[in-house]
């Protein structure tokens, strides 16, 4: 039997779903839900979906209540929290904190942005399987004898048959007793992908600029995660030397060197030689900077990089160009000049946060 | 509801036994219904606010995700509900212990009683169960009708302004049954003239209707003449009614209206009374388990869950505590006397703290309390001094400068102050319409009784534009922002502010 709720259920559902979507690119600009996640999940605050009553304001009202400590003491909040949220400071903005599925997320994405679906390449070609112990049967080769089940199964026995003496404590399996692991070839995911991130640290990138790359990461992970099931992330940062860090430094580091991106795409190359074959992987390189590069032979040797070898082993190379007061903005010219015609080359400028939204629509609308 | 949540046997037998110390302590309820469910039905009925037949609504949907979630992480779990109907429905969890389940019952055959008895639900509708199910099916007629979201956006509406009734409506009568037959509302407007006290005497005229008084009485006259002109004659707190009759509503809006009003006036009793009743639930599980239906085996388990119920938390006020506590305060002192003149009067500490007078009256006092009492009136009547500090009570407030909530008072005055206020008129802003014709524009016009905190200024515009949409002209309400009176009006294109006191 169904539950009748469920439907009244499913229409919120809808409804969250509605307004998500409406709000989609603001989410996008602001970069709200950002921060707020779990493994599968992901907090939204919707807007305006709870209905609005005439109520008295929260803060003027105060209340009552009992238990120890001194006037001017604090409390651990009416929520839990110490009472630092930001709720109600835009107008109209009942907000209601909404869980939604990562998944759900993408698709949202996807249809908002009329993204096309990802062909995963190399499916045909990864016939890789792994075994996993799954259960237990009562018969199998020796190497793979159950010992604490087969005794298990003896003593039950035993018992059963009275030949058991609780004083003289002995359990003797026999042929039947035996016990042996089974196992299941699991097939590995069949498409494999990885994201490469790279990001110009150096002193002309600030903290804006930074900001707008989590956000298209997060966005760009979304929507990719969708389509692989194992999504791996690797982060590289560079000034003029190039390093692979975690994600956590990868946004939070401030170098003040100059510039080689040459030193980036080595590394990558690296990476993607030494542990994601093109044949086995989808992979995706992301690269942000400021478009500030050291010098002209470093942009050429760049260019020489792409064009001989990462271009033909990956699925799609994105290239955004933050806006910065310092850079240049050459390297995309000459980019767009060299490799702009190739196909699975996305380049895009991202002036503020408001270019985010149809950046990752030029990005992820590539279909590759 | 299916066969299969009629309670099986062994729960039965408890059922019978507490029902029958239920009746032994002189507790008197309707007949009550128990029912068992798994945890997804009861998440679904709690969401459905008891009713298993409510109108389709995706408001229900989201409580119901609330419930389930807090279900899930173990945050939250839903021990017992309870349904005013006569029957009474009340609903088990399927998979607690027995002793949870023998609690559970006998703290619902509390709660029955006291629906049964207490004044303010003598005019709900104890058929309830029935006419929720007949509101369900109309509301399903008119979206088979005319769409499920056209009726559901009606619906949000109409909800918004769910909490603009008369609280206190069914217990005071607010207008004469009858429409007076006036005579003035034939076209001929006369003014009515002042004659004063009759007299035969010519010569006593000046000393029995002064020429002062004779004017008073005019002024009044003229003043009463003027308020039936106005429209509505008294501030009418019912905006709900009053958008009922005066508002263009179409027939099937003014029928999803009235059964949004409807169940407003249903439950609103229930929120007039949260601490008595759910106090007195607790306090009569307490007895009945701990003098009856206890086993030595189950005493750890109630303890643990007993106490749960009763913990309390830095930020908010506990119901079942401050009631419990409130209900065995009175039942004390009216045991040892520790109430009136004589009492009252008395200076000294040591006299007062071992006052023993002998009554026993405090069983009798507490079963008259359940009937004549509301929240407001019990918390005014009976919080008293000793009460509050022994029970620890402090008021609590934002502090700006320090962005954080923080312990404000624990001066009983202004404790009690404080709780009255939160309780009176069901903790809602009182607003009323005081003109449907404001300006001679046909602008509905509300003023909002400033009592020192100020309204939730997002949410009022929202509630304004959802008003306006029922009354189609602008609607314009009259509030106090930071001590200075505002008027926001909403015209059904966008929303204006103004200063304006009154």
């Amino acid at each position: 039997m169904s539950l009748k709720i469920k439907q009244d259920h499913a229409r919120f559902r809808d409804i969250v779903r509605g307004r998500i979507k409406r709000n989609l690119k603001k989410y996008i600009q602001k970069g709200e839900l950002v921060g707020k996640k779990g493994k599968d999940f992901i907090t939204i605050p919707v807007p305006t979906i709870d209905i609005p009553h005439f109520r008295f304001g929260e803060k003027s009202q105060g209340g009552v209540a009992q238990g120890a400590g001194n006037p001017g003491d604090p409390l651990s909040g009416p929520d839990g929290q110490a009472g630092s949220g930001q709720a109600g400071q835009g107008e109209g903005q009942h907000l209601l904190e909404v869980d939604v599925s990562l998944d759900e997320l993408a698709e949202i994405l996807g249809e908002e942005l009329a993204l096309p679906r990802i062909q995963p390449k190399g499916k045909d070609r990864i016939v890789t399987t792994r075994l996993k112990y799954t259960g237990i049967s009562p018969s199998g080769p020796e190497s793979l004898r159950h010992f604490k089940r087969t005794y298990k199964q003896a003593l039950r026995r035993q018992i059963a048959s009275g030949s058991y003496n609780h004083r003289r404590p002995m359990v003797v399996p026999v042929r039947e007793d035996r016990r042996y692991r089974t196992w299941k070839h699991v097939p590995l995911p069949e498409t494999n992908a990885v994201v490469i991130y790279m990001m110009d640290v150096s002193g002309s990138m600030g903290d804006e600029q930074k900001e707008i790359v989590r956000i298209e990461s997060f966005w760009i992970d979304t929507w990719l995660r969708k389509h692989y099931k194992g999504l791996e992330t690797r982060y590289i940062i560079h000034d003029a030397v190039a390093r692979e860090v975690d994600r956590d430094t990868f946004f939070h580091t401030r170098e003040s060197g100059g510039t080689m991106i040459s030193s980036a795409y080595k590394l990558a190359l690296e990476l993607i030689e030494g542990e994601y074959a093109p044949t086995s992987w989808n992979v995706y390189p992301f690269h942000f900077s400021d478009g500030d590069n050291w010098s002209a032979d470093d942009t050429r040797l760049c260019v020489d990089l792409l064009q001989e070898r990462i271009l033909p082993a990956v699925n799609l190379f994105c290239y955004g160009q933050v806006e910065s007061p310092y850079g240049s903005g050459q390297f995309i010219k000459d980019l767009k000049e060299a490799v702009g015609a190739r196909e699975n080359v996305s380049l895009s400028e991202i002036a503020d946060k408001d270019a985010i939204y149809p950046s990752i629509k030029q990005f992820l609308g590539t279909g590759k | 509801m299916n066969r299969h949540t009629q309670l099986p046997a062994h729960l039965h037998d408890i059922r019978n036994r507490v029902e029958g110390y239920a009746r032994e302590y002189g507790l008197d309820f309707f007949d009550t219904v128990f029912e068992v469910l798994g945890f997804d039905e009861i998440n679904m009925v709690a969401a459905y606010g008891g009713f298993p037949n409510r109108y389709p609504h995706w408001r229900f949907g989201m409580d119901y995700e609330r419930l389930s979630k807090g279900y899930e992480y173990g945050l939250s779990k839903i021990y017992e509900m309870v349904i005013n109907n006569d029957p009474s429905y009340a609903y088990l969890l399927e998979s607690n212990m027995d002793v949870d389940q023998k609690l559970v019952m006998a703290h619902v055959f509390g709660h029955v009683d006291f629906f049964k008895n207490n004044f303010m639900f003598r005019h709900t509708n104890r058929k309830m169960m029935d006419q929720m199910a007949n509101h369900a099916t109309r509301v399903r007629r008119y979206q088979d009708k005319l769409g499920v979201e056209a009726v559901e956006d009606f619906i949000d509406r109409c909800l918004s302004l769910e909490n603009l009734i008369d609280y206190q409506s069914p217990y005071v009568k607010r207008r004469p049954d009858r429409p007076r037959a006036r005579a003035s509302e034939e076209g001929k407007e006369e003014r009515p003239v002042a004659r004063g006290f009759k007299t035969d005497r010519e010569y006593m005229q000046s000393y029995i209707n002064p020429r002062e008084f004779i004017e008073a009485q005019q002024k009044k006259l003229d003043e009463e003449a003027a308020r039936k002109k106005k429209f509505p004659e008294r501030p009418e707190r019912d905006v709900l009614l009053f958008m009922l009759e005066k508002a263009p509503l179409e027939r099937w809006e003014h029928d999803v209206l009235s059964i949004a009003r409807e169940e407003a006036y249903y439950f609103a009793p229930q929120g007039q009374t949260k601490i008595m009743n759910e106090g007195w639930a607790t306090y009569w599980h307490s007895k009945i388990m701990t003098e009856r239906a206890l086993e030595a085996s189950e005493i750890i388990d109630y303890a643990d869950h007993h106490s749960g119920t009763l913990a309390t938390h830095p930020g908010q006020l506990n119901p079942y505590k401050v009631g419990v506590e409130l209900w065995r305060d009175i039942e004390d002192r009216w045991n040892k006397g520790r109430c009136g003149k004589e009492y009252d009067e008395c200076d000294s500490f040591v006299e007062r703290k071992h006052w023993d007078k002998r009554l026993g009256l405090g069983r009798e006092k507490i079963f008259e309390v359940r009937k004549h009492y509301n929240d407001v009136t019990f918390i005014d009547e009976f919080l008293t001094l000793e009460f509050c500090v022994q029970q620890k009570l402090f008021t609590f407030g934002y502090n700006e400068k320090h962005q954080r909530w923080e312990i404000m008072e624990r001066e009983f005055r202004k404790v009690k102050e404080k709780l009255l206020h939160m309780l009176t008129n069901f903790g809602q802003p009182s607003i009323a319409i005081e003109d449907g014709n404001y300006e001679n524009r046909g602008e509905l016009y509300l003023v909002h009784k400033h009592d020192g905190v100020d309204l939730k200024l997002d949410y009022a515009r929202d509630t304004l534009r959802n008003l306006q949409s029922l009354w189609r002209r602008p609607v314009n309400l009259h509030t106090k922002v930071e001590g200075r009176g505002t008027i926001f009006r909403y015209d059904g294109r966008e929303h204006a502010d103004r200063r304006a006191e009154l």
